[in-house]
């Protein structure tokens, strides 16, 4: 469904892409992993079309998304939904309106109807007796609940998870987990996740790719990588501070 | 000779190393002048290359930041004529510009005309001509005062509150979601604020100037003692069309200035917390004093075209 070429991308000194290149399935929950600042963010803003890189392509179902004009470009996001680090709520918008919001722009639905939508997302992620509430009043973990539906509401063919548990207690973090898996097991939506939480990852992920020095160095099932004898994979997924992996 | 007087309490030693000290100075001084000469022309060039060099890289900047605006403006304008037109977004926008701003503008205004009455009493009273106070004062806060404060008054409330909000919205990646959700934030954000300051500027102008003249007359008639009839006929004689449409031009333009900045700088800020309030302060004041450069720019051109 998504195919990364030969990605590469540098900010001033630093070269953050270094020739990525991997393929996502339709229909699975693929992770990247890697150290802080490893450059998974950047990846995932490049597919969603938020960055350009300085050479490569990305394919969205054959479709070069790379250099594309914005009106083709939005064609394809449309099909996108997108659940950022800290939710990237509208702070004007009531948690209702800011499920409501993508529907009203891009579906011709009745005010009934849309409402109808966002009690359903916002009661799938348990969040349906804060719709009057404004996303000063939520904490981080029901911000990001708020976006998940949001991200769901027009039913999108790909979702982007961008660190979805970075900064929350184990219980909420093991409560998104379960609603990632249970969305996804109601339909066949492809999930792409970025993120460094390795025990929630393995629970949830069908494959796992590891980002280090700019390019994929490793990618299997959960228990491929659990498995793996790389040094690095296996410095990587322990936690360790020995080993080639340094965050210098 | 001084060296040798003062050491000398300190005994011949002390002498000794005097004379080492001044050997080894004497030995080192011819090699060591061409070096110090050669030190101080580079020090003095490296000073100079680096003012240069200083003043090139903000001339740089300069162009970045007014090609970045001059982009945001042409974007601006290619997203005003292409549906969905944001319609609910611009009468937001025109409730907290213009409807929200009225009380300040009245106020501030009004105590406007009431010093500028004053201090023009007391230039005019003295060549017994507390008859033109009247048209004055109109001419005065039509053409100038209404205009350039009432802009004033607004960049500080409106420019600051626009750049927070953008800088915000940034920081928080709310800009970067309305993209990946296929809304063009250029459209969706910038396009309705830059529209309704400009309009609504000139009618705060107006609300200004007029609010002045209330209270220059109030002072006028009950302080200062001049005659109604008198002050009324000067401004019907003195003031035109023209006059209050030079001020309207002046706002219009204003009001595209301070907005586009103000939009700029919080679109693009980077840099969390920070870089918001510095690029509050930055609107702020790069906003008024174009006010200010653009204000004698087009009193010069329609000073030349009358």
């Amino acid at each position: 469904m998504i195919h990364v070429e030969e990605l590469y991308k540098r900010y001033g000194d630093q070269q953050v892409l270094n020739g990525v290149t991997f393929d996502i399935r339709t229909g699975s929950v693929t992770t990247l992993m890697g150290l802080s600042g490893s450059g998974k963010s950047v990846l995932m803003r490049h597919m969603i079309g938020l960055e350009k890189p300085d050479r490569g392509a990305i394919l969205v179902d054959g479709e070069n998304i790379v250099g594309m004009k914005p009106k083709q470009l939005n064609r394809i996001r449309r099909r996108f939904g997108v659940l950022f680090q800290e939710g990237a709520l509208f702070d004007s918008l009531s948690v209702r309106e800011n499920v409501a919001f993508p529907i009203r722009e891009h579906r011709n639905l009745s005010e009934t109807t849309i409402q109808e939508i966002v009690v359903e997302k916002l009661t799938n992620v348990g969040m349906r007796e804060h719709q009057e509430k404004f996303p000063a009043e939520l904490s981080g973990g029901m911000r990001k609940r708020v976006g998940l539906a949001r991200a769901l509401a027009l039913e999108p063919e790909i979702v982007f998870f961008d660190e979805p548990t970075t900064g929350l207690d184990p219980i909420t973090k093991s409560a998104i987990y379960r609603l990632i898996e249970q969305t996804h097991s109601e339909s066949s939506i492809t999930y792409v996740l970025v993120s460094h939480d390795v025990q929630g990852v393995l629970e949830v992920s069908d494959e796992i790719m590891l980002l280090f020095d700019g390019r994929i160095a490793a990618r299997g099932s959960p228990s491929e990588i659990r498995d793996s004898l790389d040094p690095a994979v296996k410095q990587f997924m322990t936690g360790s501070s020995d080993g080639p992996l340094s965050i210098e | 000779m001084l060296c040798r007087w003062s050491l000398q309490p300190f005994g011949n030693e002390s002498l000794k190393v005097l004379e080492s000290m001044t050997n080894t100075a004497k030995n080192s001084d011819h090699s060591s002048l061409k070096n110090n000469s050669n030190t101080t022309r580079s020090r003095f060039f490296s000073i100079i290359r680096s003012i240069v060099g200083g003043l090139f890289e903000q001339l740089l900047i300069f162009c970045e930041e007014f090609g970045r605006i001059i982009i945001l403006f042409g974007r601006s304008i290619a997203w005003l004529v292409r549906p969905p037109f944001r319609v609910v977004q611009f009468l937001t926008q025109l409730n907290f510009v213009g409807a929200q701003s009225v009380l300040l503008i009245v106020l501030t205004g009004a105590f406007t005309g009431m010093v500028s009455i004053l201090q023009g009493y007391s230039g005019l009273h003295r060549y017994g001509a507390e008859s033109m106070l009247g048209a004055t004062v109109a001419l005065a806060l039509s053409r100038e005062l209404g205009p350039v404060i009432s802009a004033l008054m607004i960049i500080g409330r409106v420019g600051s509150a626009i750049t927070a909000e953008l800088g915000s919205m940034r920081n928080t990646q709310q800009i970067d979601a309305l993209s990946s959700m296929a809304v063009e934030p250029v459209q969706y954000l910038v396009v309705p604020r830059i529209l309704a300051a400009t309009l609504t500027l000139p009618l705060l102008a107006l609300i200004f100037s007029f609010s002045g003249m209330v209270g220059a007359y109030l002072v006028a008639i009950n302080y200062l003692g001049i005659d109604p009839g008198m002050f009324m006929s000067g401004i019907r004689y003195y003031l035109d069309l023209d006059d209050i449409v030079h001020g309207l031009v002046k706002s219009l333009v204003f009001g595209l200035i301070f907005s586009l900045i103000a939009c700029n700088e919080g679109f693009y800020s980077t840099g969390g917390a920070r870089g918001v309030g510095i690029a509050t302060t930055r609107s702020v004041v790069v906003s008024a004093v174009l006010v200010l450069i653009s204000d004698y720019m087009i009193t010069a051109m329609m000073f030349r075209s009358t």
